[in-house]
């Protein structure tokens, strides 16, 4: 009985960690382009150049590498273009500035008309 | 006070938008790989076609000579429209030809060759795609040109005259 329920924990444990190790790696193909298909990302495409990339991400996340590593491989050799995301650099800082300044511009606008103004 | 502020901020955004369209719309947004990036040829361990054994890619790229390494299927329509290319190339004396054969049958890659000669020097064999990957390779047709274990010149997709004429005149 005392065995049973072991045997049950580690079943469940062992669910869990397949389970999340699966999410990552929908998490990183689905962020990854499918260079040679229109519009897809490499998580939604079914061509060749796709799977073997699902494969080589299950690979290299079974070989214990991270998010980081494996989007860091990609990019030396397929460039930049192929993650969705926009790297943080000298072409892409208005990008992601932007939103902020507007953010901040805003706060400032209305900080000035309606808080300065009751006092 | 106020009514000179208003006017000049409308400016100011009107020149940023301007300045960012002018940029963003000049630049083409058809993404088109790098092809003549100088970039170190990857080290892996490949099997040869057709046999079991492997082998490390140090032995297959040495020093002192051009190599070329295509990227081939039977199943690939291009394939056969650039093997005459590749044929050709095969009597020059200073180039080695290395095909990689990418998630194919054997038999009928077997076959593919019988029918059209081979061209190659040495074939590996890639069944799940992976070294393709390793090279940077989108798919099949995929031609690298290596000298000094560096890619020197990169060509998706099939073989053409142009093509040709390039390899030709870069190997001389």
């Amino acid at each position: 009985m005392k065995n049973l329920k072991y045997l049950i924990i580690v079943i469940i444990l062992f669910n869990f960690s397949m389970l999340q190790a699966q999410d990552l790696h929908n998490k990183i193909t689905k962020n990854l382009r499918c260079l040679i298909c229109q519009g897809q990302s490499v998580y939604d495409s079914d061509s060749e150049f796709a799977n073997s990339l699902k494969l080589l991400v299950r690979n290299k996340l079974n070989e214990g590498q991270n998010e980081k590593q494996i989007y860091a491989y990609l990019k030396n050799r397929y460039g930049e273009w192929i993650t969705y995301d926009p790297e943080f650099d000298k072409n892409t800082y208005f990008l992601w500035l932007l939103p902020i300044l507007m953010f901040l511009i805003g706060g400032a606008i209305i900080f000035k008309r309606f808080i300065i103004r009751k006092n | 006070m106020k009514n000179k502020i208003l006017p000049i901020i409308l400016i100011v955004i009107f020149l940023l938008i301007f300045v960012i369209f002018y940029y963003g719309l000049r630049n083409s947004n058809i993404y088109i790989p790098k092809t003549n990036i100088e970039k170190v040829i990857p080290s892996f361990e490949v099997k040869l076609f057709g046999s079991k054994k492997k082998i490390n890619s140090e032995k297959i790229f040495k020093d002192d000579k051009y190599y070329l390494l295509n990227i081939w299927a039977s199943w690939c329509i291009p394939c056969r429209d650039e093997h005459s290319f590749l044929m050709n190339l095969r009597n020059q004396k200073n180039i080695d030809i290395i095909g990689l054969n990418y998630k194919d049958d054997n038999l009928n890659a077997k076959k593919f060759l019988e029918e059209l000669g081979s061209p190659y020097k040495t074939i590996l064999s890639d069944t799940d795609g992976l070294i393709s990957i390793e090279w940077g390779a989108y798919g099949v047709p995929e031609t690298f040109l290596i000298y000094k274990k560096k890619i020197i010149k990169k060509i998706i997709g099939p073989l053409n005259e142009n093509s040709l004429s390039d390899i030709k005149s870069l190997i001389e």
